[in-house]
């Protein structure tokens, strides 16, 4: 055993402090089994049928067809406009919870989770109850000859809606901890809103607002269901990247509609480099804030 | 530039912060207003920088109406307890900010912001960040940036609270040394008696909404208007009593009290400052009161004794000198007796 003359915790000591390595390695296997069935499997299953027939057929897959091309397309349009809207949006209502006592304060904070637990099909069937042809405004947007439904600015406000949590839950409480002592500050010193907006508040916020960006840009690119009830999927028109991958799926194209799903894929791993990348920012910025401080008054 | 404050009063919901007040702070003076938490010292702080409205009443910079201003028109610097530098500029850009968003000339900017600097003693580290300075040098930048509009007041909340005492000493000493050396009317809020005191021309005493007293350190805690003024200031024993004929009477203790003439006896509370008690080994007729003595600490330039009026069952508190003690030989169980020099009386609804 140990010579009594070491200070080193026996090992009695030790296990009162950590769990026994038996717990910790079962936990540990576990857990790896869990995402690597789960998630990694899944995913280097979709590269693999992606590339089943060979890189120029993917290519093709991907490019080589006039409606999946459209479809990458509209993605790439819809999901940026939702995003920008949800960041206008997102700030606003962080700065409205944050920096104000109004009655339905609560109210408006529980609101804005309520695209989380709504079921976006739920959402897409709301919307089309409201501007559907038969809908609450169908007549008056069709005298006007105004299209939503089954366009693209049916898909960007209900990709909009669904995502909209995201942006102001990541702003809210990181608005909380700063406090508004800065911004009464600046306008102490004479800055009016804008100023006091674009020169105090945007830049200590920008990493969570910039998080919140690339979450709600991820979850806008896949989003389905409520695309899917609004869209009317109309092939070369309608369909987003989502909606395309299962259009090819059903049409038993699987190399195409692997092809695609690896490209979302590749997608959700981007967003986590840059997610991860992002920690580190704050944490430089938590270091350099940690570093030591000058002796004296 | 003086300030008039008349009849303001801000509710926050049902609370009541402030309570039809008004005051007058003289023009180039140091004004403290100090008060517990609560009293309303920093609400009316806020409401003459113009970053609150009150719900009545006027504010008046040099007898122009300045109520309905938004506090860039006001010209008003503002120094808040927790600094709030912005975190993300550096030590420059912090103090230029306000001349920044006046949209001055960059190299006139520059030089006002290094003279700050110098003023302040912070030459050299403009680069800074907020972060990597101390909390007495952050302090200082929040300072330099309040100053760099050239303000007609200034305006600081508790500057020094969230600093250890040691730092707080010395930049008590540096901001009444800077006043001398500008002369800008300030007007600063602390609950710190000894900080106002230090620092102010001037101090207001406020309680819960209302000014209980104002006028300069010696007139306050010299002659207190209120019970809570004299209890506020430093350390104070009260007694219960009654006052009849010119003088108080304290149980078996009767003591001359000419300013109350009248015959009619009322109760009264006896207020009496630890220093104008002395001890003495013999009884000085009835105007003297046996106690044992508890506990003696030497500390500073006073020595404070505790002592227990075994007769009331009442803890005293006297400072009193080191020689003092010595020629008594004081120690923890002896017994002396307690003469009052000069007391106070408050009687219930009015004071004399």
């Amino acid at each position: 055993m140990q010579p009594e003359n070491r200070l080193v915790p026996t090992t009695r000591h030790r296990h009162a402090q950590s769990d026994p390595p038996l717990v910790k390695w079962t936990l540990i296997l576990l857990a790896i089994l869990v995402v690597g069935l789960l998630v990694i499997v899944p995913l280097v299953n979709v590269f693999y049928l992606a590339f089943a027939d060979g890189p120029v057929a993917y290519w093709n897959n991907l490019f080589g067809d006039a409606e999946t091309r459209h479809a990458i397309y509209l993605t790439l349009i819809v999901a940026p406009v939702a995003v920008l809207l949800n960041i206008v949006f997102g700030v606003l209502a962080a700065w409205l919870i944050t920096r104000f006592q109004f009655p339905g304060r609560i109210l408006l904070t529980t609101l804005i989770d309520l695209p989380f637990a709504v079921s976006p099909v739920v959402v897409g069937l709301c919307f089309m109850l409201l501007f559907g042809l038969q809908g609450y405004f169908g007549l008056w947007l069709r005298e006007h000859h105004i299209k939503i439904v089954f366009a693209w600015p049916a898909l960007v406000l209900v990709t909009a809606f669904v995502t909209f949590p995201f942006v102001a839950r990541e702003l809210v409480p990181v608005m909380e901890a700063l406090g508004p002592d800065e911004e009464i500050a600046a306008v102490s010193l004479g800055a009016n809103g804008w100023q006091v907006f674009w020169r105090v508040t945007v830049p200590n916020i920008k990493w969570g607002l910039l998080y919140g960006i690339i979450l709600c840009n991820a979850r806008a690119m896949g989003e389905f269901g409520a695309v899917h009830v609004v869209s009317g999927h109309i092939s070369g028109q309608t369909d987003t990247m989502p909606l395309r991958v299962e259009k090819l799926f059903q049409e038993y194209k699987n190399p195409a509609s692997f092809a695609l799903a690896s490209l979302l894929t590749s997608l959700a791993l981007v967003t986590l480099f840059i997610k991860i990348w992002l920690q580190r920012q704050t944490q430089h910025d938590l270091a350099e804030a940690a570093k030591p401080i000058d002796e004296g008054v | 530039m003086s300030i008039t404050v008349n009849h303001i009063t801000k509710r926050f919901g049902k609370f009541v912060a402030l309570d039809d007040v008004s005051l007058e702070v003289p023009n180039g003076q140091l004004t403290a207003l100090l008060g517990p938490s609560g009293s309303g010292k920093t609400t009316l702080l806020r409401i003459i920088a113009g970053l609150e409205s009150p719900d009545t009443g006027t504010i008046k910079h040099h007898d122009e109406d300045v109520t309905d201003r938004s506090p860039k028109d006001r010209n008003v610097g503002f120094v808040f307890q927790h600094y709030a530098l912005f975190r993300h500029m550096s030590v420059f850009d912090n103090v230029a900010f306000g001349m920044q968003i006046r949209r001055l000339p960059k190299d006139q900017i520059r030089d006002r912001v290094m003279e700050l600097l110098r003023l302040v003693r912070l030459e050299g580290l403009e680069r800074r960040r907020p972060a990597q300075l101390s909390g007495g040098q952050r302090q200082r930048v929040a300072l330099a940036r309040a100053l760099a509009v050239q303000p007609k007041v200034l305006l600081l909340d508790e500057p020094f609270g969230a600093l250890d005492a040691k730092v707080r000493q010395e930049l008590r000493q540096w901001l009444r040394r800077l006043h001398d050396e500008i002369h800008l009317t300030s007007v600063f809020v602390t609950h710190d008696q000894e900080e106002a005191f230090e620092v102010a021309d001037r101090v207001v005493v406020m309680r819960a909404g209302r000014i209980e007293q104002e006028g300069s350190p010696q007139e306050v805690f010299e002659q207190p208007a209120t019970p809570f003024v004299m209890d506020f200031l430093g350390q104070v024993n009260v007694f219960h009593g009654r006052v009849e004929g010119g003088r108080a009477m304290i149980g078996n203790l009767v003591l001359a009290y000419p300013e109350y003439a009248a015959a009619e006896s009322r109760p009264a509370a006896v207020y009496v400052r630890p220093h104008e008690l002395e001890l003495a080994e013999s009884p000085d007729g009835t105007s003297s009161v046996r106690a044992r003595v508890l506990h003696i600490n030497p500390t500073g330039a006073m020595t404070r004794v505790q002592l227990l009026a075994e007769e009331f069952d009442f803890m005293i508190h006297v400072d009193t000198n080191h020689e003092r003690c010595s020629e008594l030989q004081l120690k923890p169980g002896s017994h002396v007796y307690i003469v009052p020099k000069r007391l106070r009386v408050f009687l219930p609804d009015y004071s004399i």
